[in-house]
């Protein structure tokens, strides 16, 4: 599978971003070097929730997401246990009529964008999923959405991109990116190639990067196989990922392979203040028992929240980083990045060795930063 | 159901019943709440046959007759400071959500067992000491069955005890630590002679049996339950065919409420001042989440902590030798039971070490942390959140515990939704309630 050798290749960061971008390097042939300042899966991709989904906020992130999509599915045949493939899909609820109409359109999207999905009536989606709430008006149904456990699976990359030549260097902390390099406390590590996947951190590397941490909170339930059978999201939830206010909560709600339910999901604008806001986390879990009131019934064995890389306009940054030689950013995935980090890794090898890209890279150039400030 | 009180004392064993019970002394509206059936804890819990030390039943009879509000079946599963001296605790009472809001907490939680995993210590009838005692008290006949006890410090005297009532034949008490530990920990009891005492009366309970010194279980072995038991004694190993193991490593402070509430810890153990106050104000703390130290230290350090909490530290002034002389006696226990290295070493690459998630000694690598090894394999993700792994994987792997989340006990995703009806909390969160769409 290894191409012709290639240049030196530095990944920074070795969440689920960076393991994809090392794995993709290493495939083509590149030399690569991972750095990460904690561990393998220490930052966001610990504690996201490892929903594979097509998500169609904007055209751009529908082609980013359809396209890692069908990624995820080549990918399946060489992951590993540790890695929790479910191939579950998502059900899109819809409470009543205004929204079943939006599902009708919401399917007629994603059809033109390749990605197959059916509709299902208030009784079809009461079979699918018996504790949901009666009186529910019907879901779209997305067979081709997966459920991962995302730090197994950055581990499963990883191990690509090590038998591949990859080297993955733990407790190594970037403190400057130079121009075809990076200085660490004590060792500097020269490359053709520089990826800045440091997630939510990125922006400490590369200032000017416009990413802000946005916070989540998650719960997670004791085992209690088939409970729930496929990722459960409610319609509203996009105006809720969309709209930066400064909290909201939606229902959204995971079927984990080893029978717990994982419950999401809010997001807030609080910098970097980590600890459980509980009366967040309390409206979450009840907009959650609000759609599914057997819910309630279960046992939560642990709480905790998270950080997204966000960007204004809800998309990430991928491609070059003009000032600096060398640099290619791969960050600001906010909620999407567990997804999206094969698609994105794909799109980045592609441009750096010069080939055609499966999607139109350019509305993910981190260049967009600049033309928008200086409108 | 929300409720108020002064002082909210959570676990009702020795300590929070001496502490309870001087708070309502001291004119406090105090409350006490435990997870069992009726206020006792580890030791004064009612057993269906023998009868209670009359310490027990006079502090029994004292909490009875105080003003203080016992709630009992009632699990404490999240707290938060609200204001300065203002406290809102989330507990399922029976599994009904309730909400207490407090001015002061004493945090009596006692402790729980260590388990430390060896080749064969999941095997059925392989006990801990609280599950040997828990059979005990639910009356349990061991007549003729072969029992060995190991591990290591004063509790297994009692066991060995009730286990020979119990008709037990105590094939050996094994002690890994060394009879020089032993006997210098037993001379510094000079000035404890009730507790010499009721050492020997224990010692006379199984005088049958061999209670061995430098002596440890290497492996459990048997099928679908225990047959025999490996046990290095000194320099020899020997094979014991028996029906019951029953093992008992020491105690874990349950610290995770303090922890929770950011109090100060030193090391394992929660850090307070001489009125039991933690860095926390308004957090009081006593008993074994302040170090294992045994009951008389338990009551004594519950006694200040209540008399704090209602505002009279000043009248806990005569306690206050007591509380440091226990101290003392705690850290001679620390240093009389320390683990050899041998122990460390017992468990197999195939030896489950967590037992919620089955995961195995060979799959973890000692270069990770604890919170690689959780992520990367599950150890410690399950139901018991670490309660029981963390402190094998802290022996086996040095490593330190994870940091605690709410809730520090399973809990019902309705009794985390529930608003906190306290303050003006409850009603910020219902105004954006419908923020989504
Ligand atoms: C609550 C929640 C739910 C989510 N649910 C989903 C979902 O269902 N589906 C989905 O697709 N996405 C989801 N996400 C989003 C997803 O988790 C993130 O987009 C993704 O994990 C980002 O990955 P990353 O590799 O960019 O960042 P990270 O995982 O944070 O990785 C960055 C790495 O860089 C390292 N690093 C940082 N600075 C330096 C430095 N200076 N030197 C060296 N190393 C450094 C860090 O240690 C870290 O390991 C969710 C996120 C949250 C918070
Ligand atoms: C398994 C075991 C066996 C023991 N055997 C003996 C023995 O034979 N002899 C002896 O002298 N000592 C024994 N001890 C030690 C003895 O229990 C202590 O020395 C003494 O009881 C200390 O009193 P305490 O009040 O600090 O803790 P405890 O007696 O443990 O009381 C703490 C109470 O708090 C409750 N609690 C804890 N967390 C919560 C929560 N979140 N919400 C509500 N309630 C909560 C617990 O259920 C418990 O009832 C044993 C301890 C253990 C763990």
């Amino acid at each position: 599978m290894t191409s012709a050798r290639r240049a030196d290749a530095i990944v920074i960061g070795a969440g689920i971003v960076g393991a994809a971008c090392a794995a993709a390097l290493a495939r083509d042939g590149f030399q690569v070097t991972v750095l990460d300042r904690a561990f393998p899966s220490a930052g966001t991709t610990s504690v996201g929730m490892g929903h594979i989904v097509a998500m169609d906020d904007s055209p751009e992130q529908l082609a980013l997401s359809a396209y890692a999509q069908r990624l995820w599915h080549d990918l399946a045949p060489e992951l590993d246990p540790r890695s929790e493939l479910d191939h579950c899909g998502t059900l899109w609820v819809a409470e009543d009529d205004a929204q079943f109409a939006a599902v009708r359109a919401k399917r007629d999207v994603y059809a033109a964008a390749g990605i197959a999905s059916e509709i299902l009536d208030a009784r079809a989606l009461a079979d699918a999923e018996p504790n949901l709430r009666p009186g529910l008006a019907g879901a779209l149904y997305v067979t081709g959405d997966m459920v991962v456990y995302p730090p197994g699976a950055t581990l499963r990359l990883l191990d690509i991109a090590r038998a591949n030549g990859a080297r993955v260097r733990s407790g190594e902390e970037a403190v400057e990116i130079l121009p075809n390099g990076v200085r660490c406390v004590h060792e500097t590590y020269h490359a053709e190639v520089v990826i800045n996947a440091a997630g939510p951190l990125a922006a400490r590397l590369t200032p000017g990067l416009p990413i802000v941490p946005r916070k989540g909170h998650l719960a997670i339930t004791d085992r209690y196989l088939g409970f729930v059978r496929h990722q459960l999201v409610e319609l509203g939830y996009l105006t809720s990922a969309h709209v930066m206010t400064n909290e909201s909560v939606a229902f959204n709600v995971q079927p984990r392979a080893t029978g717990q339910v994982l419950i999401g999901s809010s997001r807030e604008l609080v910098e970097w203040e980590a600890s459980l806001n509980r009366d967040i986390l309390a409206q979450m879990l009840r907009r959650a028992e609000a759609f599914m009131p057997a819910l309630g019934e279960l046992s939560v064995i642990r709480t905790w929240t998270g950080f997204r890389p966000a960007t204004p306009d809800k998309l990430p940054l991928i491609g070059p980083w003009d000032a600096v030689p060398g640099l290619w950013i791969a960050s600001g995935h906010e909620g999407l990045g567990i997804t999206t980090s094969l698609s994105t890794a794909r799109l980045l090898v592609d441009q750096i060795v010069g080939r055609a890209p499966a999607i139109d890279p350019t509305p993910y150039w981190p260049a967009r930063v600049h033309s928008a400030s200086a409108a | 159901m929300t409720q108020s009180c002064d002082v909210l004392v959570i676990g009702g064993g020795p300590a929070g019943i001496a502490a309870a019970s001087r708070a309502a002394e001291a004119g406090a509206r105090t409350m006490v709440v435990d997870e069992g059936a009726s206020p006792g804890g580890q030791i004064w819990r009612p057993k269906l046959t023998g009868h209670q030390p009359s310490v027990a039943r006079q502090w029994l009879a004292r909490l009875a007759a105080s003003e203080a509000t016992v709630s009992p079946r009632t699990t404490v599963v999240d707290l938060q400071v609200s204001a300065p001296r203002s406290f809102i605790v989330r507990a399922e009472r029976s599994g009904i959500p309730t909400i207490i809001g407090a001015r002061a907490l004493v945090l009596a939680t006692g402790a729980r067992e260590r388990f430390l995993p060896f080749p064969g210590w999941t095997l059925p009838n392989v006990f801990g000491i609280g599950g040997a005692q828990a059979l005990l008290k639910s009356g349990t006949r061991f007549d003729g069955k072969r029992v060995v006890i190991a591990g290591t410090g004063p509790l297994l005297l009692p066991v060995a005890a009730s286990l020979s009532a119990a008709g037990a034949k105590l094939l050996v008490v094994a002690e890994q630590s060394s009879r020089a530990r032993v006997a210098r920990f037993a001379a510094g009891l000079w000035n404890a002679p009730a507790t010499l005492a009721q050492a020997a009366r224990y010692r006379a309970g199984f005088f049958g049996a061999p209670y061995s010194m430098n002596s440890w279980v290497v492996r459990a072995e048997g099928d679908d339950r225990l047959r025999r038991v490996v046990v290095r004694v000194g320099t020899e190993t020997r094979t014991l065919e028996c029906d019951a193991l029953c093992t008992g490593y020491g105690l874990v402070p349950n610290t995770e409420l303090a922890r929770l509430l950011g109090c100060v810890m030193r090391g394992s153990v929660v850090f307070v001042d001489a009125d039991q106050s933690t860095s926390t104000d308004g957090v009081y703390c006593a008993g074994e989440p302040t170090g294992v130290a045994g009951v008389d230290s338990a009551i004594a350090e519950g006694q200040v902590a209540g008399l704090a909490a209602a505002g009279r530290a000043s009248d806990a002034a005569p306690l206050r030798r007591v509380v440091s002389r226990r101290a003392a006696h705690g850290r001679g226990l620390d240093r009389a039971f320390a683990l050899r290295p041998e122990i460390h070493t017992l468990a197999a690459s195939d030896t489950i070490v967590c037992r919620c998630e089955d995961v195995r000694l060979g799959q973890l690598d000692r270069g990770w942390s604890a919170r690689q090894g959780k992520l990367y394999t599950r150890a410690g993700m399950g139901p018991c959140q670490g309660r029981i792994c963390g402190p094998a994987l802290e022996c086996l792997m040095g490593w330190s515990a994870d940091s605690v989340r709410p809730p520090v006990f399973p809990a019902r995703v309705r009794t985390l939704s529930s608003p906190a009806k306290t303050g003006d909390s409850a009603e910020t969160s219902e105004r954006n309630h419908d923020a989504p769409a």
